[in-house]
């Protein structure tokens, strides 16, 4: 199957567009909220809630003895909420930092919740409890149900985030500040990161507990390449997340066997590192670009002021000079002179420059021009 | 308004503890700071200076003490009190514009979910026009210079209408030029009768920018008037033996 055979497919078959629908809501949702993990700096926090998530899903398993998605959802919440209050706990009442705090959550519960794992799959009913779709997560596994699942919390969040907007962008910028309005800022950081944990429990079946966090941080560090607005930002970020979503079930409905969270994954990636390189205001080929562009037109200014400080000794402006002894100057090429020349502010003859009456002017008013530019 | 006697109490704080671990970080901290002083609180490093405006702005919450807004215990009397952070508290990166940053000095009045309005817009550019700063309203922050995102913080602060003023460092990392403009700005605001305090570093503009002062090291070493109390007496006691400081007065 090819790509145009994926979109009419998506038009025509049921499955299909289910799971295509869902990967687009938890794209959206996963960008969105995750634009608010990374301005708070907790693109970590993410990872350890996917990670912690783990271990409930394996005992809601062990309690119910079946597979129920819904349940074992119930249970990745309470152990994902667990281990954020755990590592809110450990920043809070030890001397240790967040990443430290992070990666032990991380570490522990997904080692417990492989623990888990590897002793169901010794149990007899273990083949149709399908868990370990849960690591690399499984879309193919999408039902009408998650995705509605999914519709609903997304639009929960969105009225939660419309309503208490100003109160989460003052958080975000200025939390200490934000206390001494009046506002109560705890209120509002476990709300912001109750959803962070909801977008996460409901991702763990489409992309799974290992790859759930680039989800997140992935289409938001791309957004922020391409606004310097927060709203702007955040409904980039959902769109780079519904994209990515959309572009990755039809990559890999359309080749045989590729797995769709892995795959969904790469897709977001590609769009940080277009960001990176080809957003106009931020991204490093513009930044480079400039950057020459404005070393290139210093060095010619500076080699133009150069040439003004000797032509002024003498009474004829236009004396012609030597250009070796421009040769010890930084910055003087002879492309810099060519270029010179081609601005009409000198004159070239043979091994000779010589100032003209537009290019003494110029070099004597550069120093006001360029500082007036950059104010 | 100059300090006389009959001048009411604006912030009043009662032995006032502070302690991160076992050892305290400020210690039974008495002090009345009467309404329009521009007031100082200097210090060596680690004397609890910042630890003790964000105690009293509840940001940190003390071991033991109170603290009065005029009369009243600072949770209900919070609308009175303007606050300016350390200029390095924030992420300057963070999207958005010098215009957005002084209207969240507008949040508070407005309290939960309302917007804020024409009615607050037109308050923020009035107090970016007062910190010169009009020009760069739409200006991304993180392209402000570190003077500029100082004066932006001022604005925020005016914005809020407050009849108290605390701010932490206002003066660190700003050129001269910004350094008259805010000083002319707090000075202002004290002609108005409003009470402003001020984390301070440089003990050789103390006599000329303020009009009263604050010695702390954990613990208080003296309050009151410059004129009366900022001599070598007190800085020998804040900040060590045989600590001198040319007085220009």
């Amino acid at each position: 199957m090819n790509l145009s055979e994926y979109f009419e497919l998506l038009i025509s078959d049921y499955t299909l567009r289910t799971i295509s629908i869902g990967t687009a809501i938890l794209g959206a949702i996963c960008g969105m909220l995750g634009s608010f993990a990374v301005l708070r700096k907790q693109s970590l926090l993410g990872d350890a809630i996917s990670h912690a998530a783990l271990p409930g899903i394996a005992i809601a398993f062990l309690i119910i003895e079946s597979k129920n998605s819904t349940i074992f959802l119930i249970g990745a919440l309470i152990s994902g909420l667990i281990g954020t209050f755990w590592i809110r706990g450990i920043i809070n009442k030890t001397h240790l930092k967040s990443d430290t705090a992070l990666g032990l959550i991380l570490s522990i519960f997904f080692g417990f919740g492989m623990l888990l794992l590897t002793y169901i799959q010794k149990l007899p009913n273990a083949n149709q409890a399908g868990l370990e779709s849960y690591l690399f997560g499984q879309a193919a596994t999408l039902i009408e149900s998650d995705v509605w699942l999914m519709a609903v919390v997304t639009g929960i969040s969105l009225i939660i985030l419309l309503l208490f907007w100003k109160e989460l962008k003052i958080l975000l910028f200025d939390p200490d500040f934000t206390k001494t309005l009046g506002f109560n800022t705890r209120f509002l950081d476990i709300l912001i990161t109750s959803f962070i944990v909801v977008a996460i429990v409901l991702g763990l079946q489409t992309v799974g507990v290992v790859l759930m966090s680039a989800m997140l941080l992935a289409p938001a560090a791309a957004a922020r390449q391409w606004t310097n607005s927060l709203s702007t930002m955040i409904f980039i970020a959902a769109l780079f997340g519904a994209s990515s979503g959309v572009i990755g079930t039809g990559i890999s409905a359309s080749s045989n066997n590729l797995p769709t969270g892995p795959v969904i994954v790469i897709i977001a990636g590609v769009f940080v590192l277009v960001s990176f390189i080809f957003s106009p205001g931020r991204g490093l080929l513009f930044r480079q670009i400039r950057f020459r562009k404005n070393r290139r037109d210093l060095q010619l200014h500076k080699t133009l002021s150069f040439m003004y400080n000797i032509a002024k000794n003498h009474e004829n402006i236009s004396h012609p000079h030597a250009i070796r002894i421009l040769n010890n100057f930084q910055g003087f090429t002879k492309k810099s002179l060519k270029e010179l020349e081609d601005h009409n502010y000198i004159k070239l003859q043979g091994n000779m420059w010589s100032m003209t009456e537009t290019g003494y002017h110029k070099a004597a008013n550069l120093y006001n021009q360029i500082t007036k530019t950059h104010e | 308004m100059p300090y006389n006697k009959e001048n009411k109490i604006a912030v009043k704080i009662d032995d006032l503890t502070v302690a991160y671990d076992y050892k305290p970080v400020l210690w039974d901290i008495d002090l009345a700071i009467p309404e329009g002083v521009l007031m100082a609180i200097v210090g060596p490093n680690g004397a609890g200076k910042s630890t003790l405006i964000k105690a009293v702005l509840d940001i940190l919450k003390p071991i033991a003490g109170s603290v009065q807004i005029y009369g009243k215990p600072y949770k209900k009397n919070r609308s009175l009190v303007a606050y300016v952070p350390q200029k390095g508290s924030v992420d300057w990166d963070f999207p958005t514009t010098a215009l957005d940053v002084v209207m969240m000095g507008t949040y508070g009045s407005l309290g939960w979910i309302k917007r804020p309005g024409q009615k607050e817009k037109k308050a923020s550019l009035e107090a970016l026009e007062k910190v010169g700063m009009l020009s760069f309203k739409n200006r991304q922050i993180s392209q402000l210079s570190g003077g500029q995102q100082q004066r932006v913080f001022l604005a925020r602060a005016l914005v809020q209408n407050a009849s108290i003023y605390f701010m932490d460092e206002p003066f660190q990392g700003v050129d001269a030029t910004t350094e008259k403009a805010i000083i002319n700005i707090l000075k202002e605001l004290r002609k108005a009768s409003k009470t402003v305090i001020v984390v301070h570093h440089d003990l050789q503009t103390v006599p000329e920018y303020f009009d009263w002062v604050t010695f702390l090291n954990v613990k208080k070493i003296a309050t009151g008037p410059v004129k009366d109390i900022f001599n070598d007496d007190n800085l020998t006691k804040t900040y060590g033996i045989n600590y001198k400081v040319a007085i220009n007065q």
